[in-house]
Protein backbone atom coordinates (compact mmCIF):
# COMPACT_ATOMS: atom_id res chain seq x y z
CA UNK A 1 0.00 0.00 0.00
CA UNK A 2 1.42 3.75 -0.67
CA UNK A 3 0.90 5.74 2.31
CA UNK A 4 0.21 9.50 1.84
CA UNK A 5 3.22 11.60 1.38
CA UNK A 6 4.72 12.39 4.43
CA UNK A 7 8.44 13.91 5.39
CA UNK A 8 11.07 12.03 7.03
CA UNK A 9 13.74 12.42 9.24
CA UNK A 10 15.91 10.58 11.85
CA UNK A 11 17.34 12.06 14.34
CA UNK A 12 20.44 10.88 16.36
CA UNK A 13 19.56 12.61 19.65
CA UNK A 14 16.98 13.19 22.01
CA UNK A 15 17.33 17.01 21.89
CA UNK A 16 17.00 16.88 18.09
CA UNK A 17 13.80 14.79 18.18
CA UNK A 18 12.10 17.12 20.78
CA UNK A 19 12.63 19.88 18.65
CA UNK A 20 11.57 18.73 15.08
CA UNK A 21 8.30 16.82 16.99
CA UNK A 22 7.61 20.33 18.63
CA UNK A 23 8.30 22.77 15.07
CA UNK A 24 5.38 20.53 13.73
CA UNK A 25 2.16 19.85 14.71
CA UNK A 26 1.61 17.11 12.20
CA UNK A 27 4.95 15.29 13.49
CA UNK A 28 4.79 11.82 14.97
CA UNK A 29 7.74 10.16 16.72
CA UNK A 30 8.29 6.66 14.76
CA UNK A 31 8.98 4.01 17.30
CA UNK A 32 9.38 0.70 15.67
CA UNK A 33 6.72 0.86 12.84
CA UNK A 34 4.85 -2.29 13.47
CA UNK A 35 1.50 -0.51 14.29
CA UNK A 36 2.37 2.94 12.90
CA UNK A 37 3.29 1.98 9.65
CA UNK A 38 -0.21 0.15 9.04
CA UNK A 39 -2.07 2.80 10.68
CA UNK A 40 -1.20 4.50 7.88
CA UNK A 41 -1.90 2.45 4.99
CA UNK A 42 -5.25 2.46 6.25
CA UNK A 43 -5.50 6.09 6.51
CA UNK A 44 -6.34 6.06 10.02
CA UNK A 45 -3.83 7.99 10.59
CA UNK A 46 -2.01 10.48 8.55
CA UNK A 47 0.89 12.24 9.97
CA UNK A 48 2.74 15.11 8.04
CA UNK A 49 6.36 13.60 9.21
CA UNK A 50 7.75 10.89 10.81
CA UNK A 51 10.72 11.78 13.19
CA UNK A 52 12.12 8.22 13.10
CA UNK A 53 13.39 7.69 17.20
CA UNK A 54 15.60 4.61 15.65
CA UNK A 55 18.68 6.59 15.23
CA UNK A 56 18.78 7.71 19.08
CA UNK A 57 21.07 5.46 20.94
CA UNK A 58 20.07 6.73 24.41
CA UNK A 59 16.84 5.49 24.04
CA UNK A 60 18.10 1.08 23.77
CA UNK A 61 18.94 -0.46 26.41
CA UNK A 62 18.04 -2.28 29.71
CA UNK A 63 19.82 -0.98 33.10
CA UNK A 64 19.46 -3.36 35.91
CA UNK A 65 20.13 -1.11 39.49
CA UNK A 66 21.12 -2.89 42.68
CA UNK A 67 18.28 -2.20 44.29
CA UNK A 68 16.93 -4.24 41.62
CA UNK A 69 15.33 -1.37 39.87
CA UNK A 70 14.91 -1.99 36.24
CA UNK A 71 15.30 0.98 33.72
CA UNK A 72 14.30 -0.02 29.72
CA UNK A 73 14.72 2.63 27.01
CA UNK A 74 11.57 3.43 25.16
CA UNK A 75 13.36 1.92 21.93
CA UNK A 76 14.03 -1.19 23.40
CA UNK A 77 12.29 -4.10 21.42
CA UNK A 78 10.70 -6.64 22.60
CA UNK A 79 13.55 -8.93 21.22
CA UNK A 80 16.21 -7.30 22.89
CA UNK A 81 14.22 -7.74 26.28
CA UNK A 82 13.43 -11.75 25.95
CA UNK A 83 16.85 -11.74 25.00
CA UNK A 84 17.98 -9.74 28.26
CA UNK A 85 20.02 -11.22 31.22
CA UNK A 86 19.43 -7.63 33.12
CA UNK A 87 15.38 -7.95 32.13
CA UNK A 88 15.38 -11.62 33.93
CA UNK A 89 15.10 -9.62 37.26
CA UNK A 90 11.00 -9.17 36.78
CA UNK A 91 11.03 -12.29 34.54
CA UNK A 92 6.97 -12.02 33.47
CA UNK A 93 8.70 -9.13 31.32
CA UNK A 94 10.26 -11.14 29.02
CA UNK A 95 7.46 -13.42 29.37
CA UNK A 96 4.55 -11.28 27.81
CA UNK A 97 7.38 -10.03 25.13
CA UNK A 98 8.09 -13.31 24.19
CA UNK A 99 3.64 -13.58 23.61
CA UNK A 100 3.52 -10.64 21.47
CA UNK A 101 3.01 -11.67 17.79
CA UNK A 102 5.75 -13.30 16.01
CA UNK A 103 9.43 -13.01 15.50
CA UNK A 104 9.48 -10.35 13.00
CA UNK A 105 6.94 -8.11 14.88
CA UNK A 106 9.26 -8.32 18.21
CA UNK A 107 12.44 -7.75 16.66
CA UNK A 108 10.87 -4.27 15.24
CA UNK A 109 8.26 -3.34 17.80
CA UNK A 110 9.44 -1.92 21.34
CA UNK A 111 8.01 -1.46 24.92
CA UNK A 112 7.83 2.51 24.49
CA UNK A 113 5.99 2.46 21.07
CA UNK A 114 3.34 -0.10 22.54
CA UNK A 115 2.41 1.74 25.28
CA UNK A 116 2.69 5.35 23.73
CA UNK A 117 0.08 3.83 21.18
CA UNK A 118 -2.28 2.70 24.58
CA UNK A 119 -4.54 0.25 22.09
CA UNK A 120 -6.51 -1.45 24.68
CA UNK A 121 -6.11 -5.22 23.55
CA UNK A 122 -1.81 -4.82 23.78
CA UNK A 123 -0.14 -6.61 26.59
CA UNK A 124 2.30 -4.06 27.95
CA UNK A 125 -0.04 -1.44 29.12
CA UNK A 126 -1.84 -3.29 31.76
CA UNK A 127 1.29 -5.48 32.78
CA UNK A 128 3.30 -1.96 33.16
CA UNK A 129 0.53 -0.69 35.32
CA UNK A 130 0.29 -4.01 37.77
CA UNK A 131 3.96 -3.91 37.75
CA UNK A 132 3.81 -0.38 39.39
CA UNK A 133 6.46 0.81 36.50
CA UNK A 134 6.81 4.39 35.81
CA UNK A 135 7.34 5.86 32.62
CA UNK A 136 10.08 8.93 31.93
CA UNK A 137 8.62 11.74 29.72
CA UNK A 138 11.32 14.05 28.18
CA UNK A 139 10.23 17.64 26.46
CA UNK A 140 11.26 21.10 25.87
CA UNK A 141 11.45 21.87 29.28
CA UNK A 142 13.41 18.97 30.69
CA UNK A 143 12.16 15.44 31.91
CA UNK A 144 8.76 14.44 34.10
CA UNK A 145 8.25 10.55 35.08
CA UNK A 146 4.36 9.86 36.00
CA UNK A 147 2.33 6.68 37.35
CA UNK A 148 0.97 4.44 34.98
CA UNK A 149 -2.23 5.97 36.30
CA UNK A 150 -1.11 9.39 35.42
CA UNK A 151 0.71 8.15 31.84
CA UNK A 152 -2.71 6.29 30.06
CA UNK A 153 -5.46 8.51 29.57
CA UNK A 154 -7.54 6.57 26.73
CA UNK A 155 -7.46 4.73 23.59
CA UNK A 156 -4.67 5.93 21.98
CA UNK A 157 -3.94 8.46 24.21
CA UNK A 158 -1.11 8.50 27.00
CA UNK A 159 0.30 11.93 28.73
CA UNK A 160 3.47 12.33 26.11
CA UNK A 161 1.98 15.21 24.33
CA UNK A 162 3.09 16.72 21.24
CA UNK A 163 6.69 17.99 21.52
CA UNK A 164 7.37 15.09 23.74
CA UNK A 165 9.27 11.78 23.71
CA UNK A 166 8.70 8.60 26.38
CA UNK A 167 12.41 7.90 27.09
CA UNK A 168 12.71 4.68 29.57
CA UNK A 169 10.00 2.82 31.94
CA UNK A 170 11.37 1.98 35.12
CA UNK A 171 10.04 -1.01 36.98
CA UNK A 172 10.36 -1.35 41.03
CA UNK A 173 11.98 -5.00 41.88
CA UNK A 174 9.77 -7.80 42.24
CA UNK A 175 9.64 -11.32 41.34
CA UNK A 176 5.95 -12.16 42.45
CA UNK A 177 4.13 -11.06 38.93
CA UNK A 178 1.75 -12.99 36.52
CA UNK A 179 0.02 -12.52 33.49
CA UNK A 180 -2.77 -14.24 31.67
CA UNK A 181 -4.51 -13.35 28.57
CA UNK A 182 -7.43 -14.83 25.80
CA UNK A 183 -6.22 -14.30 22.59
CA UNK A 184 -7.50 -15.02 19.28
CA UNK A 185 -4.89 -17.86 18.57
CA UNK A 186 -1.82 -18.10 19.89
CA UNK A 187 -0.16 -14.95 20.15
CA UNK A 188 -3.15 -13.35 18.25
CA UNK A 189 -5.32 -10.45 19.25
CA UNK A 190 -6.49 -10.29 22.66
CA UNK A 191 -9.81 -10.16 23.97
CA UNK A 192 -9.08 -9.92 27.62
CA UNK A 193 -5.81 -9.82 30.15
CA UNK A 194 -4.97 -9.70 33.33
CA UNK A 195 -1.64 -8.66 35.11
CA UNK A 196 -1.00 -9.42 38.92
CA UNK A 197 1.55 -8.27 41.14
CA UNK A 198 1.92 -9.63 44.67
CA UNK A 199 5.15 -8.02 45.92
CA UNK A 200 3.32 -7.22 49.45
CA UNK A 201 0.19 -5.81 48.28
CA UNK A 202 -1.70 -7.28 45.70
CA UNK A 203 -2.64 -5.52 42.35
CA UNK A 204 -4.30 -6.57 39.47
CA UNK A 205 -4.81 -4.77 36.29
CA UNK A 206 -7.44 -5.38 33.46
CA UNK A 207 -6.64 -5.31 30.09
CA UNK A 208 -9.22 -4.85 27.00
CA UNK A 209 -12.41 -3.83 29.38
CA UNK A 210 -11.71 0.01 29.71
CA UNK A 211 -9.71 2.78 27.49
CA UNK A 212 -6.85 2.14 29.72
CA UNK A 213 -6.06 -0.43 32.20
CA UNK A 214 -8.05 -0.74 35.31
CA UNK A 215 -6.22 -1.40 38.06
CA UNK A 216 -8.19 -3.13 41.47
CA UNK A 217 -6.26 -4.22 44.55
CA UNK A 218 -7.95 -7.29 46.24
CA UNK A 219 -7.72 -7.65 49.98
CA UNK A 220 -5.32 -10.55 49.66
CA UNK A 221 -4.62 -13.32 46.66
CA UNK A 222 -7.28 -15.30 47.19
CA UNK A 223 -9.61 -15.89 44.14
CA UNK A 224 -12.97 -14.85 46.38
CA UNK A 225 -11.16 -11.79 46.88
CA UNK A 226 -9.20 -11.05 43.95
CA UNK A 227 -13.28 -12.24 42.12
CA UNK A 228 -15.09 -9.77 44.75
CA UNK A 229 -12.35 -6.42 43.96
CA UNK A 230 -13.57 -7.52 40.17
CA UNK A 231 -17.08 -6.76 41.55
CA UNK A 232 -16.85 -4.20 43.16
CA UNK A 233 -14.63 -2.26 40.16
CA UNK A 234 -17.87 -2.28 38.31
CA UNK A 235 -16.18 -2.90 35.18
CA UNK A 236 -18.57 -2.35 31.83
CA UNK A 237 -16.31 -3.56 28.94
CA UNK A 238 -17.10 -2.87 25.14
CA UNK A 239 -19.05 -5.63 23.15
CA UNK A 240 -17.64 -6.70 19.87
CA UNK A 241 -17.08 -9.75 17.34
CA UNK A 242 -15.26 -11.70 19.55
CA UNK A 243 -16.77 -11.69 22.96
CA UNK A 244 -19.90 -9.49 24.25
CA UNK A 245 -19.47 -7.44 27.21
CA UNK A 246 -20.72 -10.01 29.87
CA UNK A 247 -17.78 -12.42 28.38
CA UNK A 248 -15.39 -10.48 28.65
CA UNK A 249 -16.41 -9.22 32.31
CA UNK A 250 -16.18 -13.31 32.96
CA UNK A 251 -13.14 -13.71 31.12
CA UNK A 252 -11.39 -10.97 33.52
CA UNK A 253 -12.25 -12.53 36.55
CA UNK A 254 -11.05 -16.16 35.34
CA UNK A 255 -7.86 -14.07 34.27
CA UNK A 256 -7.44 -12.00 36.91
CA UNK A 257 -7.39 -15.82 39.10
CA UNK A 258 -4.72 -17.19 37.45
CA UNK A 259 -2.47 -14.21 37.24
CA UNK A 260 -2.52 -13.68 40.86
CA UNK A 261 -1.97 -17.65 41.27
CA UNK A 262 0.86 -17.32 38.66
CA UNK A 263 2.09 -14.47 40.39
CA UNK A 264 2.00 -16.14 44.24
CA UNK A 265 3.95 -19.46 42.94
CA UNK A 266 7.02 -16.76 41.57
CA UNK A 267 7.05 -15.15 44.38
CA UNK B 1 15.79 17.95 8.66
CA UNK B 2 12.63 16.53 7.67
CA UNK B 3 12.33 15.63 3.77
CA UNK B 4 10.07 13.80 1.27
CA UNK B 5 12.91 12.71 -0.31
CA UNK B 6 16.18 10.95 0.39
CA UNK B 7 19.33 9.29 -1.23
CA UNK B 8 20.02 5.96 0.13
CA UNK B 9 22.80 3.36 0.02
CA UNK B 10 21.59 -0.04 1.10
CA UNK B 11 23.64 -3.44 -0.04
CA UNK B 12 21.33 -5.75 -0.59
CA UNK B 13 21.99 -9.89 -1.57
CA UNK B 14 25.59 -8.24 -1.79
CA UNK B 15 25.33 -5.80 -4.63
CA UNK B 16 25.07 -1.96 -3.53
CA UNK B 17 22.48 0.06 -4.66
CA UNK B 18 21.97 3.76 -4.16
CA UNK B 19 18.77 5.49 -5.03
CA UNK B 20 16.24 8.41 -4.91
CA UNK B 21 13.43 7.40 -2.52
CA UNK B 22 10.63 8.89 -1.16
CA UNK B 23 10.14 8.50 2.29
CA UNK B 24 6.68 7.18 2.12
CA UNK B 25 8.03 4.24 0.00
CA UNK B 26 7.86 0.96 2.04
CA UNK B 27 10.83 -1.24 1.82
CA UNK B 28 9.36 -4.26 0.20
CA UNK B 29 8.18 -1.52 -2.40
CA UNK B 30 11.57 -0.37 -2.91
CA UNK B 31 12.97 -3.92 -3.00
CA UNK B 32 10.50 -4.89 -5.76
CA UNK B 33 9.47 -2.16 -7.81
CA UNK B 34 12.87 0.11 -7.54
CA UNK B 35 15.34 -3.03 -8.08
CA UNK B 36 13.40 -5.61 -9.55
CA UNK B 37 14.03 -7.90 -6.94
CA UNK B 38 10.68 -9.35 -7.22
CA UNK B 39 11.08 -12.62 -4.80
CA UNK B 40 10.09 -11.81 -1.84
CA UNK B 41 6.29 -11.12 -1.84
CA UNK B 42 3.31 -8.75 -1.06
CA UNK B 43 0.65 -10.74 0.46
CA UNK B 44 -1.33 -9.11 3.62
CA UNK B 45 0.21 -5.66 3.49
CA UNK B 46 -0.38 -6.21 7.14
CA UNK B 47 1.96 -6.92 8.62
CA UNK B 48 0.01 -10.39 9.20
CA UNK B 49 1.61 -12.90 6.30
CA UNK B 50 5.30 -12.64 6.16
CA UNK B 51 5.60 -13.35 2.72
CA UNK B 52 7.18 -10.08 2.50
CA UNK B 53 10.16 -10.95 5.33
CA UNK B 54 13.91 -10.47 4.98
CA UNK B 55 16.75 -9.53 6.55
CA UNK B 56 17.98 -6.24 7.61
CA UNK B 57 21.30 -6.02 8.98
CA UNK B 58 20.93 -9.79 10.03
CA UNK B 59 17.31 -9.27 11.84
CA UNK B 60 14.59 -10.67 10.50
CA UNK B 61 11.66 -7.86 9.68
CA UNK B 62 8.46 -7.82 7.65
CA UNK B 63 9.63 -5.45 5.40
CA UNK B 64 5.63 -3.89 4.23
CA UNK B 65 6.02 -2.38 8.02
CA UNK B 66 9.36 -0.51 7.55
CA UNK B 67 10.15 2.44 5.76
CA UNK B 68 13.07 2.52 2.58
CA UNK B 69 14.47 5.62 4.05
CA UNK B 70 14.60 3.34 7.63
CA UNK B 71 17.06 0.42 5.47
CA UNK B 72 19.76 3.27 4.90
CA UNK B 73 23.24 2.53 5.29
CA UNK B 74 21.86 -1.40 5.90
CA UNK B 75 22.79 -4.80 4.54
CA UNK B 76 19.88 -6.78 3.42
CA UNK B 77 19.50 -10.35 2.64
CA UNK B 78 16.32 -11.49 0.57
CA UNK B 79 15.49 -14.34 -0.84
CA UNK B 80 17.63 -14.00 -4.08
CA UNK B 81 20.88 -14.18 -2.11
CA UNK B 82 19.90 -17.50 -0.42
CA UNK B 83 21.09 -19.99 -3.76
CA UNK B 84 24.56 -20.04 -5.24
CA UNK B 85 23.16 -19.24 -9.07
CA UNK B 86 20.99 -22.15 -10.30
CA UNK B 87 22.34 -24.50 -7.30
CA UNK B 88 20.03 -24.61 -4.27
CA UNK B 89 21.10 -23.86 -0.76
CA UNK B 90 20.62 -26.53 1.53
CA UNK B 91 17.44 -25.58 3.09
CA UNK B 92 16.19 -24.25 -0.26
CA UNK B 93 16.71 -28.10 -1.70
CA UNK B 94 15.38 -29.40 1.80
CA UNK B 95 11.79 -27.43 1.07
CA UNK B 96 11.66 -29.36 -2.62
CA UNK B 97 12.65 -32.46 -1.01
CA UNK B 98 9.81 -32.47 1.60
CA UNK B 99 7.00 -30.80 -1.19
CA UNK B 100 7.04 -27.71 1.36
CA UNK B 101 5.92 -25.60 -1.09
CA UNK B 102 2.31 -25.86 -3.17
CA UNK B 103 1.81 -22.65 -5.03
CA UNK B 104 5.04 -21.13 -3.67
CA UNK B 105 3.66 -17.58 -2.58
CA UNK B 106 4.35 -17.86 1.05
CA UNK B 107 7.92 -19.68 -0.20
CA UNK B 108 10.43 -16.56 -0.45
CA UNK B 109 9.63 -15.70 4.00
CA UNK B 110 9.07 -19.17 4.90
CA UNK B 111 12.91 -19.29 3.51
CA UNK B 112 13.75 -16.02 5.28
CA UNK B 113 12.57 -16.81 8.79
CA UNK B 114 14.08 -20.59 8.66
CA UNK B 115 17.11 -18.88 7.66
CA UNK B 116 17.45 -16.47 10.43
CA UNK B 117 16.12 -19.29 12.96
CA UNK B 118 19.44 -21.66 11.45
CA UNK B 119 21.56 -18.68 11.86
CA UNK B 120 20.67 -18.42 15.41
CA UNK B 121 19.99 -22.04 16.48
CA UNK B 122 21.59 -24.40 13.95
CA UNK B 123 20.09 -27.26 16.32
CA UNK B 124 16.44 -26.33 17.21
CA UNK B 125 13.82 -27.86 18.73
CA UNK B 126 10.47 -29.32 17.51
CA UNK B 127 8.69 -25.92 19.00
CA UNK B 128 11.64 -23.66 17.79
CA UNK B 129 10.78 -24.28 14.16
CA UNK B 130 7.25 -23.88 14.92
CA UNK B 131 7.91 -20.50 17.14
CA UNK B 132 10.32 -19.48 14.30
CA UNK B 133 7.37 -19.61 11.74
CA UNK B 134 4.64 -18.38 13.79
CA UNK B 135 5.00 -14.68 11.64
CA UNK B 136 4.32 -16.65 8.29
CA UNK B 137 0.95 -17.44 7.04
CA UNK B 138 0.25 -20.50 4.20
CA UNK B 139 -2.91 -20.44 2.86
CA UNK B 140 -1.78 -24.01 1.07
CA UNK B 141 -1.86 -25.77 4.33
CA UNK B 142 1.57 -27.08 3.79
CA UNK B 143 2.69 -26.40 7.63
CA UNK B 144 3.57 -29.58 8.48
CA UNK B 145 5.87 -30.06 4.85
CA UNK B 146 7.67 -27.26 5.80
CA UNK B 147 8.31 -27.85 9.30
CA UNK B 148 9.72 -31.19 8.12
CA UNK B 149 11.77 -29.20 5.62
CA UNK B 150 13.31 -27.51 8.45
CA UNK B 151 13.91 -29.81 10.56
CA UNK B 152 15.93 -32.15 7.74
CA UNK B 153 17.74 -28.70 6.75
CA UNK B 154 18.93 -28.29 10.79
CA UNK B 155 20.37 -31.61 11.03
Amino acid sequence: MLLREVGYARPSSLAEAIELLRADDGARALAGGQTLINVMKARAGSPDALIDLNGIDSLRGIDLAADGTLSIGAMTTYSEIVASAEARARPIIGEVCAQIADVQVRNRGTIGGNICTNDPTNHLPPLMAALGATMTIAGADGERTVTAGEFFLGVYLTAVAQGEVLTKVTVPAGRGDGFAAVTLGVDGTCIASAAASVNGSVTVALGCVDAVPVVVEPASASADDVRAAIEAAGIDPPSDVHASSAYRAHLSQVLAVRAVNQAQGAA
Amino acid sequence: MISTEQTITVTINGTTYEREVAARKLLIHFVRDDLDLTGSHIGCDTGNCGACSMLVDGTLVKSCMMLAVQADGATVETVEGLSDGDELNRLQASFREHHALQCGYCTPGMLMSATALLREKPSPSDDEIRKALQGNICRCTGYWNIFEAVKAAAQ
